[in-house]
């Protein structure tokens, strides 16, 4: 639904994003990840006909976004970074003033503002001026515009700042209930929304695509080594020694009651593990496969500069 | 059209729940009232002074007298007031960013300067309709020549829209309302005045600044004369603004 193809952005001589490449596959949350000034926004307000690109092609759902900008506008939701509110209308008209604009037909578009309000839990707000209602409101308001006209494409800029952690999750479970229908590029830079509600990840810093692809892919390419860690009720002094018995294990390091067991890839060493702690009655608590978090992917990905 | 209507309606909007149209409203019929009681009284007291003679109050001609000086003045307060009618129109969208909601729309730039332009033409409209209820007292008490008034009328519309579009052309420049404000100011009233450098240039050029200036144009219409250069000097004035506009929004998303 979204392709980007060597997309390039200039501001005079500044290079804001270079030679840009992906694809976000129809029904599919990507997250766009990077630090501050990495591109993300720009490359945002490319696909959503807001600013023109240097070089380079960019489409959505099939419309080029420069050739054919009004029906590529038409079928994409874009919530902007600055939520664009205009502060002297009431949430209920400035909603409906944006079913206009998104070209919705008058007959539906009582239906559209009802169901927006209705979504986004805007019902306690609705005759309220916007600039009287609180920051999270105001974001929700964005969200409900940028999905009014039930776009094919939602390009979300910071869905969740400024939100506080019941309204984040609530807000990932709006983002997660349109997976399978809507395609979604949310772009963050907190990490556990990556791994939370995104089916893949773009990670993009100084203007350059980093690495992209789904999280497993990348996680996988970037592990060096498979593990586990393991938490027992009993045996934590001789449990390093036995472990180390086991064939094939490079190495078993404590952190206080976790012990973390790591091999070589290739095999599974799990069987084994699992099998010497039930034999010497040392109480497994719990046992997790060492996942290489995102945020180890994104610090690696970002510092050392790995190109894929 | 639907959608410059629908950046028609918001903008009205804007005008009309917020203090702007109201105030501007009705300062602009203080000072009206206040010109026309004003000439209307000097009107009376020459009339009374002509009355003694035959020749003299024959010629006395309240089109003349009161009308054509009315307009003259009401140009001026258009001239004091619009560049303060248009200065949010662009430039609050860009400071609120907005302009992204709007950019990032079906909409095209036409339509969303189109939309913002008639809006501030409806506030002028209703300005100048307001202000024509005065006109009751003279035909009730007098007997005026309607068309005059109407050409006079349809002059300080003309006009009046021409700089409402210089207006947004300097609000589409900047994100600050008060420089919008003094540059569109400052614009107008040099247009206004270019008729004065024309007494000193000569030939070729003195026609030049006559044509460009508004007051010569503006001066036909409130005697009654409905000459065409004067109706496309205001209406290519405001396509001219318009259009720079356009090439402005244009050129920011370039660059």
């Amino acid at each position: 639904m979204i392709e980007v193809e060597s997309l390039t952005k200039k501001y005079g001589d500044l290079v804001a994003i270079r030679e840009l490449n992906f694809k976000v596959e129809k029904g599919k949350i990507w997250g766009l990840l990077g630090p501050n000034a990495a591109g993300k926004t720009t490359t945002m307000r490319i696909l959503t006909g807001y600013l023109p690109a240097t070089d380079g092609k960019a489409s959505i759902g099939g419309y080029d976004v420069f050739e054919q900008p009004d029906k590529a506008k038409k079928i994409t939701g874009y919530l902007p970074e600055n939520v664009p509110l205009y502060p002297e209308m009431t949430v209920h008209s400035y909603l409906n003033f944006v079913s206009e604009i998104k070209h919705i037909p008058s007959s539906k578009r009582k239906e559209a503002v009802e169901r927006s309000i209705e979504t986004s839990g805007l019902e306690s707000v609705r005759k309220r001026l916007i600039k009287n209602i609180s920051r999270g409101f105001k974001q929700r308001v964005g969200i409900a515009q940028a999905m009014i006209h039930e776009p094919q494409v939602l390009v979300l800029d910071e869905p969740t700042i400024g939100l506080d952690p019941a309204q984040i999750i609530e807000i990932r479970e709006l983002i997660k209930s349109l997976r399978g229908t809507g395609t979604i590029l949310l772009s963050t830079h907190i990490l556990a929304e990556v791994t939370q509600t995104c089916d893949g990840v773009i990670i993009i810093n100084e203007g350059r695509i980093m690495a992209s692809g789904s999280l497993e892919e990348l996680t996988a390419s970037f592990k060096e080594k498979e593990g586990v860690i393991i938490r027992l009720r009993r045996g934590e002094k001789e449990i390093s020694s036995l472990l180390k018995n086991i064939s094939g294990v490079d190495k078993v390091s404590r952190k206080e009651d976790e012990f973390t067991i790591e091999w070589t890839k290739e095999k599974d060493l799990r069987d084994e593990i699992t099998k010497l702690i039930v034999d010497k009655e040392l109480g497994l608590m719990e046992m997790r496969p060492l996942a290489m978090s995102i945020e180890d992917l994104y610090l690696k990905v970002i510092s050392g500069g790995v190109e894929q | 059209m639907k959608n410059i209507w629908s950046i028609c309606k918001k903008e009205i909007k804007t005008y009309f729940t917020s203090p702007i149209a109201y105030v501007a409203i009705t300062v602009f019929l203080v000072l009206v009232g206040f010109f026309f009681y004003s000439l209307i009284l000097w009107f009376n007291s020459q009339s009374l002074q002509m009355a003694r003679n035959p020749y003299y109050y024959q010629q006395l001609n309240i089109n003349q007298m009161v009308y054509s000086p009315l307009f003259h003045n009401i140009s001026i307060i258009l001239l004091l007031m619009i560049p303060l009618l248009t200065m949010r129109l662009f430039s609050e969208e860009k400071k609120l960013q907005t302009d992204e909601l709007l950019y990032t729309s079906p909409l095209s730039i036409n339509q969303i300067i189109l939309g913002k332009y008639f809006a501030s033409l409806l506030v002028l409209l209703v300005m100048l309709a307001l202000s024509g209820i005065l006109s009751i007292f003279t035909f009730a008490l007098g007997n005026p020549e309607i068309a005059p008034i109407l050409s006079g009328y349809l002059g300080l519309f003309l006009m009046g829209a021409a700089f409402m579009a210089v207006g947004i052309f300097f609000s589409s420049l900047t994100e600050n309302q008060i420089v919008s404000a003094i540059l569109t100011f400052g614009a107008l009233l040099l247009f206004w005045i270019l008729n004065w450098a024309s007494y000193s240039a000569g030939g070729f050029w003195k026609d030049v600044l006559n044509y460009l200036s508004f007051f010569q144009h503006f001066d036909d219409l409130t005697r009654g004369i409905l000459d065409t250069t004067d109706i496309v000097y205001y209406l290519s004035f405001s396509f001219f603004g318009l259009f720079l506009t356009h090439s402005v929004i244009q050129s920011r998303r370039w660059r």
